[in-house]
């Protein structure tokens, strides 16, 4: 097998004496198994390759990339790089990471299970997952996707400046998406996922109960009439509404003055129940990860302490902008630019769980789904509107489902606004660490 | 793009394990982008693509395998890989020889993008940023992005078929931030077309970042979006995200065969007001969703799915086609080589009406004119969907009024097809889109006159 740093270094044997060059190579296997009506759909197996080339010169940057490790494509990629720097207008804010002394922090991503366990085992969940969904109640009509997937993924980055850092991970998850007769004779569906670092650790009952209960609990769902309940999200739509946050806390944002957060660090952004940070060094998050897309160590980084802002997600290029250091918070596919952004998001529990916040609530919206959050949201102003579905709450109980709703609002004004965070802390399979929520302020759009 | 013999020899190796259909795709795909960003050439981008894909076929099993590695070896690895994916049993040898299929060249760039100067490329950046912040101080932020890629293909199957075709499609958009005492606004403005260089003799890039800056200015004054159901006017070109998830997504025959489609078993029945005419059509030359082949190696075809308000047909690829015993609709597509192919849609749009369009909005009493829509996602299963709307507008006593700030609608498409009260004669191709379905995405384009829905929910925060 390659070994991906020494081609990286290769590669950079070739920077002239006036160039920063900046190489990432990676390589991943993929299985991905799809079953349906007891039977294997799709099976894929796979392994690709991606190589990414920056060339800094004179402030100028050019990038050129590739998806083969084959040697008359490898060698174009230099020359083709450092063509495109001719083209591109000096700025100061361009230029490659360079060693910080931040110690790296080894975290374990690799389960050898993922390589050990045998393809039909691999099947066999796929299959179980659809077996138990269809068995877990007599209105369950279909499965639209029963779907096994694991890959094996390493990473080098290297660069003119001293960078050689190598990351590996494993990742296993299945996931499922479940048809309910409704009362009606309509559909509602239910989805649920669920990962971790390899096969063994995946709990398929757990999955299919949840995909079946929350379809379950839509039956005879309507449109809502228009009003401002208080909205509770479990953990996992708490990680999404919190993952919008740390978008607008992109340095890169802040940098280009698109994001209603710039230059408000030390301000109160938020209620003060909310403390958010991004921690890539903690193992127990699926997104933990030694070095980030430049190569530096990846580390805490605190984002809202108590209501008030602490600072950004920056990698090299946005923290040169603003005259700070990179916070290793460089994401990058192989074959892109990088950008800085969150890999693991940890709120900080306060009190209480999705029970009790029910039980207080006279007039409120348990969240079942989000829809449209791509074209629903607009990070440079903040205003948000997207579609859902959920449940009413009505005087501390659980009340009539809804969907055909909208939800709407502005983000700023919503952290504002956020009435309690819980204690009830969940993994998710996206990395974060956080509690549920609950949010005043925001407008429920209903047809009713 | 490869060898005859090689390719025979890969679809016998596919089929060694007693396949039923055996498949290999090559791509191979060049592309270039830049970008500007506060005033500045930010960064050029060149990418390079190059692989197979070997899929083969046992009963309602698909084994898939792909590779970057073209050579011999390459090819029967994944060939291997495949078959034992697929694992039919019987076994022994079966020949395989494709023969070449003569497909029509229509998707000829003029100028193909590598004959075309990157000092040329980077020029239109810089005329679109001038051309925004001309618009006023009130445009704080410009950023503009060129693209393009040229994606050869190659399809050859155990049923004999081989066939090729070459790829040229060309982006550009600007978006722009405006800055006023109600905070920040963005503008956007894309155009993108299945042709090279040549682009950019019908689409001014300096027109485009002036519309865009526009609407950024506009929305300074916007007020916050109502919230609840009313009527909404969708203006020309913009429509026809709202048939691509109102119905679109729901009419793929993969998706109906497994019954996750409120449109299952109802070919023949009145879905919509005998007002719409919907069609999807690969063959619309120069389209963001257009080719000559799919990627399954079948022609493009103009497939009417909805005649007239009854549902006519679904879309198809070659597995579903083939349990069916019928041709395929050449709607098979895939993002690259590393993702098995599924139906999707290409161009999807709804005919003209017969009604004014200024009479569409007049005789609206009170609601919304949405001139811009951005995306949108639907749950095929249940029909609820909803869309974005970057740049709509108040209606109010027959008037287009007050801008209002974006936000989605949410319908349920079937309801949604049977509000549709008028249509009109304005016909119009949208902006250039990337319609994702299990995670690939590939080019869409879409169309629609202006056209009235008597009721949709709009999800503003003015309670």
């Amino acid at each position: 097998m390659t070994d991906l740093n020494e081609l990286a270094r290769s590669i950079l044997a070739g920077a002239a004496g006036d160039e920063s060059v900046e190489v990432c190579v990676g390589r991943a296997v993929e299985t991905e198994v799809r079953v349906h009506g007891a039977a294997v759909e799709s099976l894929t197996v796979a392994e690709s390759h991606g190589i990414g080339v920056r060339v800094v010169v004179d402030g100028r940057e050019g990038i050129a990339h590739a998806g083969s490790f084959d040697d008359d494509v490898v060698r174009t990629l230099l020359h083709e790089a450092r063509d495109n720097a001719g083209f591109a207008e000096p700025d100061d804010r361009v230029g490659l990471a360079r060693p910080d002394g931040v110690a790296v922090v080894a975290v374990d991503r690799w389960d050898r299970a993922v390589e050990t366990t045998s393809t039909d085992d691999k099947i066999a969940l796929a299959l179980e997952l659809e077996a138990a969904v269809t068995a877990a109640d007599e209105r369950v009509r279909g499965v639209r996707a029963a779907i096994y997937g694991d890959t094996r993924s390493e990473t080098a980055v290297v660069n003119t400046h001293g960078i050689d850092a190598h990351t590996s991970a494993t990742m296993a998850s299945i996931s499922t998406s479940v048809l309910v007769d409704d009362i009606d004779g309509g559909t509602r569906t239910g989805g649920a996922v669920d990962a971790a670092r390899g096969p063994t650790a995946l709990d398929v009952a757990k999955v299919a109960d949840l995909a079946v209960a929350r379809g379950l609990q839509l039956l005879g769902a309507g449109p809502p009439t228009t009003g401002r309940p208080l909205v509770v999200l479990e953990p996992r739509f708490a990680a999404t509404i919190l993952a919008l946050v740390a978008g607008m806390l992109s340095g890169e944002r802040v940098v280009k003055g698109r994001t209603p957060f710039a230059d408000r660090i030390g301000d109160a952004v938020a209620a003060g129940a909310l403390t958010l940070y991004d921690d890539p060094t903690d193992a127990a998050s699926l997104g933990a990860a030694a070095t980030d897309g430049e190569g530096l160590a990846c580390r805490r980084v605190p984002l809202i302490s108590g209501g008030s802002l602490d600072g950004y997600l920056h990698d090299t290029r946005s923290a040169r902008g603003l005259g700070t250091s990179s916070t290793g918070s460089a994401l990058r596919a192989v074959r892109g630019t990088p950008g800085p952004g969150h890999r693991s998001l940890h709120a900080a529990p306060g009190d209480g769980g999705l029970d009790e916040f029910i039980a207080g609530i006279a007039d409120g919206l348990l969240v079942a789904s989000l829809q449209g959050l791509h074209s629903g949201v607009n990070a440079v102003s903040g205003d948000f509107s997207v579609g859902v579905e959920g449940v009413r709450i009505r005087d501390g109980a659980l009340a009539e489902p809804i969907r055909e709703a909208t939800l709407a609002g502005a983000i700023p004004r919503m952290l504002l606004d956020i009435e309690s965070v819980g204690a009830d802390l969940e993994t998710q399979p996206g990395g974060a660490i956080v509690p549920s929520l609950v949010l005043a302020g925001l407008t429920l759009g209903g047809g009713a | 793009m490869l060898d005859h013999e090689l390719i025979n020899r890969t679809l016998g190796a596919a089929l060694r394990t007693g396949g039923e259909f055996a498949e290999v795709f090559v791509e191979d795909k060049r592309s270039s982008s830049a970008t500007l960003d506060d005033g500045r050439v930010e960064e050029l981008t060149s990418g390079r693509d190059r692989g197979a894909g070997i899929r083969v076929v046992v009963g309602d099993t698909t084994g898939f395998a792909h590779t970057a590695d073209l050579s011999e070896t390459g090819l029967r690895n994944a060939a291997d890989a495949a078959a034992a994916a697929a694992r039919g049993g019987g076994g022994g040898v079966r020949e395989v020889a494709v023969t070449p299929v003569d497909t029509p060249r229509t998707n000829g760039a003029r100028i193909a993008p590598e004959d075309v100067a990157k000092a040329t490329k980077v020029e239109l950046l810089s005329l679109a940023d001038a051309a925004a912040r001309g618009e006023g101080n009130a445009i704080t932020q410009v950023s503009a992005r060129y693209g393009d890629s040229r994606r050869r293909i190659l399809v050859a199957n155990s049923d004999g078929l081989l066939a090729e075709d070459d790829q040229v499609r060309t982006l550009f958009s600007v978006s722009c931030v405006a800055t006023g005492d109600t905070g920040l606004q963005t503008g956007r403005e894309s155009t993108g077309r299945t042709i090279g260089f040549e682009l950019f003799d019908e689409a001014d890039v300096e027109d485009m970042a002036r519309r865009a800056a526009g609407r950024a200015i506009t929305k300074l004054a916007a007020r916050p979006a109502p919230s609840g159901a009313m009527p909404v006017v969708v203006g020309p070109g913009g429509g026809g995200v709202l048939f691509h998830e109102a119905c679109g997504h729901g009419l793929e025959a993969d998706l109906v065969a497994k019954a996750a489609s409120v449109f299952a078993g109802r070919v023949g029945e009145e879905v919509a007001t005998p007002l719409v005419t919907l069609v999807d059509d690969g063959t619309m030359a120069g389209e963001w969703g257009h080719f000559t082949i799919d990627d399954e190696g079948r022609p493009a075809h103009h497939n009417v799915l909805i005649q007239d308000g009854v549902l006519t047909d679904y879309m198809w690829d070659h597995l579903r086609a083939r349990k069916e015993g019928r041709p395929s609709s050449g709607n098979g597509r895939r993002q690259s080589y590393q993702h098995l192919p599924m139906v999707r849609m290409t161009n999807t749009y709804i005919e003209n009406g017969s009604d004014d369009p200024a009479d569409i909005v007049s005789s609206t009493d009170n609601g919304i004119y949405v001139a811009q829509l951005g995306g949108g996602q639907v749950n095929t299963a249940t029909g609820d969907f909803v869309f974005g709307m970057t740049e709509a507008y108040l209606i109010e006593n027959g008037e287009i009024t007050e801008p209002i700030r974006e936000g989605n609608l949410i319908g349920n498409g079937p309801e949604v097809l049977t509000r549709i009260d008028a249509l009109g004669d304005d016909f119009a191709m949208g902006s250039p889109g990337t319609c994702g379905k299990d995670g690939q995405g590939v080019p869409v384009g879409d169309g629609t006159p202006t056209l009235r829905v008597t009721s949709l929910t709009i999800g503003g925060t003015a309670a």
